[in-house]
């Protein structure tokens, strides 16, 4: 019974989630706020194998994520939708149920191997050095795709609701939602099982002493460049599903902006905890939206007792300097994070009675 | 490409690299004191910008303390200013962010995503109040272009790649030559031994921000009188592009931040000139990549050995 609680559970969430979609309970904004939840979790999940359980700082992670939403658009795009650019679809539209994931895992693996780029110098560079060779191959990534024109360069790529809508002709339930869903539960339960295995946990040893796990016989090389092809691949992963939610990439939207929202994630939730990274980046999507109702209510009545002056007005702008201000009070109060390094398990014990989750 | 171009673009570039300099020689600074990346810095140069554009029109306006004051005078009264104005703020960031996360000895990641999001609040508390609105910074002193030999040469030009030289044989003097600079120094070698020997460490921490800071506050004021145009985020990208070139410059280096600014500052300028302007940001960051891969530790780092 232990073992299937968490199956359980999982799937009646999935049919739940799935249910009000169809019914369209949820309106479509709704909707999308928990795939890009999803979405952000799989980000931050992976940006905490490298900054959080490996102990480096890397911030490029939307490099990644922009490698597999292009490479896995490009690719259904030119499988599945008949396309002005990339011509007739190669395979059958209806096909795309079967082969989606597929496509999506390629555009991981892809992204993996871009993970290369920072992995091999990350042998010899640490620290500081480590974080510009992420940031410039943020950059790198980012203006590549810009300057290459078959993809649209800085116009943007589009084409990816045709791939979903022959999804929804052969059968008319909410894919995406279905795919992203299937996608975190993938990212979590992946590393969950790599960082618990006697294997994954040559990673926490280098966080902790780099020498002496070398001494230990964990061989650091190969264990960094693993870490940095899965954190990179499942953050294609999550480029991909994030092109195909919205329908539309454009190398604008993998800035440095992205990598900062993904680290804020990863030390909101705490540096090696992964029910922190998926609490934190539920947080941080509810917040981001939350804040769109806030203030114009705000803005009103601050109006209506005249503390305002009235050529001023509260507006979006705002949500960027309340977050980061949250963040530093935090790091001030709590700078371990929200969970800080536990997982749910170790902040009650007893939950194991009901629960096994490896 | 004839070679007054030539000449011509060695100029472009030697001011471009001016900017990145002095905005690079105070994340040195930071950083050879405390080791911490002082994210925040492009911001703080943007909050410079934007503290000389209210200088320059508080003292030109009406409400000016000699009504019609001559430019060159307002702008001798703005730069003290802005320096210490913008050293304020430098100091008000380290008080309020970085002093109590040190105290409590938290990791260095903390403070630097801690640096990263004052950044963020500098420059979106920016937009917020003042509006997206473009300002434009009024004409202090006049361009005069001297035209030698068909390159055109700016007077400010001139003053940009004067005040950075100057401002690298400042810092140089002071790290080297002065008491408070070899405590600087001390507390990046051994941050434990320095107080046991009497040394006061926050204030010497202090003294690094205002100089760095100040640095930035003069560099903002020297960019709004190159390019007389402000927006909110303009410290941002110039921010991290300094950045890398402290690093590659080989960080905590003094020489290292000067030489780095003016090779990123030379590579963009040149990659605009023989490629389209779009690939400025590829070439310009693969080279510095290909740079760093052959020397890990910058061109004027020192390799720290980790003791077993």
């Amino acid at each position: 019974m232990r073992k299937l609680t968490v199956p359980i559970l999982l799937t009646m969430l999935l049919v739940g989630l799935g249910w009000i979609s169809y019914n369209e309970d949820l309106n479509l904004y709704w909707q999308s706020v928990i795939m890009f939840m999803g979405i952000n979790i799989m980000m931050s999940s992976s940006l905490n194998i490298v900054n959080g359980y490996m102990g480096e700082f890397a911030c490029g992670h939307a490099g990644f994520m922009a490698v597999g939403a292009y490479v896995s658009s490009i690719l259904s795009v030119w499988l599945f939708a008949n396309d002005r650019v990339l011509g007739a679809a190669v395979l059958p539209p209806e096909s795309s149920v079967f082969l989606f994931p597929v496509v999506l895992l390629i555009g991981g693996i892809v992204a993996s191997f871009f993970g290369l780029l920072v992995a091999i110098p990350s042998f010899k560079t640490r620290g500081d050095y480590l974080a510009i060779i992420t940031i410039a191959a943020n950059y790198i990534v980012k203006s590549t795709i810009e300057n290459v024109d078959a993809v649209g360069g800085a116009r943007g790529f589009m084409g990816m609701g045709k791939v979903i809508s022959a999804m929804e002709k052969v059968a008319e339930i909410p894919w995406m939602m279905i795919w992203v869903f299937v996608g975190t539960i993938f990212t979590i339960v992946i590393i969950r099982r790599f960082v618990t295995s006697t294997y994954g946990k040559g990673i926490i040893a280098i966080n902790q002493d780099e020498i002496a796990a070398e001494i230990m016989s964990v061989n650091t090389n190969k264990m960094k460049i693993i870490a940095f092809m899965l954190s990179a691949g499942l953050a294609g992963m999550a480029g991909a599903l994030f092109a195909h939610v919205l329908g539309y990439v454009n190398p604008g939207s993998f800035t440095i902006m992205k990598s900062t929202e993904a680290l804020v994630m990863v030390y909101l939730g705490g540096m090696g905890s992964l029910t922190g990274s998926v609490l934190s980046a539920i947080l941080f999507t509810v917040m981001m939206e939350g804040f769109r109702f806030v203030f114009p209510v705000l803005n009103d009545s601050l109006h209506y007792i005249n503390l305002l002056p009235d050529g001023y007005d509260i507006t979006q702008v705002w949500k960027w300097v309340l977050i980061p201000l949250l963040l530093v009070l935090l790091m001030q109060f709590r700078p371990e994070g929200i969970m800080g390094n536990r997982e749910l398990s170790d902040i009650f014990p007893k939950l194991k009675r009901f629960y096994s989750f490896k | 490409m004839d070679f007054a171009g030539i000449i011509q673009n060695i100029l472009n570039a030697l001011q471009w690299g001016s900017f990145y300099s002095l905005i690079a020689l105070g994340y040195c600074l930071v950083y050879g004191v405390l080791l911490l990346i002082n994210f925040a810095h492009g911001d703080i140069f943007m909050v410079g910008a934007y503290i000389s554009l209210f200088v320059a029109t508080l003292l030109l306006g009406q409400f000016g303390g000699i009504p019609g004051m001559p430019g060159w005078l307002v702008l001798t009264l703005a730069v003290p200013l802005v320096m210490i104005l913008t050293s304020c703020v430098g100091v008000t960031l380290e008080r309020i962010a970085y002093r109590p996360l040190r105290r409590k000895g938290a990791h260095r990641l903390y403070v630097v995503i801690t640096a990263l999001m004052c950044g963020l609040i500098l420059e979106n508390g920016n937009l917020a109040l003042f509006g997206a609105s473009r300002r434009s910074f009024p004409t202090l002193v006049e361009t005069h272009v001297f035209d030698v030999s068909g390159v055109a040469v700016t007077n400010i030009k001139l003053a940009v790649i004067l005040v950075a030289i100057i401002a690298f044989l400042f810092l140089r003097f002071v790290v080297v030559k002065t008491k408070i600079g070899m405590a600087m120094r001390a507390i990046s070698y051994d941050k434990f031994a320095v107080p046991l020997m009497g040394i006061p460490i926050d204030t010497v921490i202090v003294f690094t921000f205002v100089l760095g800071s100040g640095f930035a506050g003069l560099a903002g004021l020297m960019f709004a009188m190159t390019y007389p145009v402000l927006d909110p985020y303009m410290g941002a990208m110039i921010g991290w592009k300094a950045f890398i070139a402290a690093v590659v410059g080989g960080i905590g280096s003094i020489r290292g931040a000067f030489a780095g600014g003016f090779l990123l500052g030379f590579v963009e300028i040149m990659v605009v000139a023989f490629f389209p302007s779009t690939l400025r940001d590829l070439i310009a960051f693969s080279i510095l990549l290909f740079i760093l891969w052959l020397k890990p530790t910058g061109l004027y780092g020192v390799a720290r050995r980790t003791k077993i």
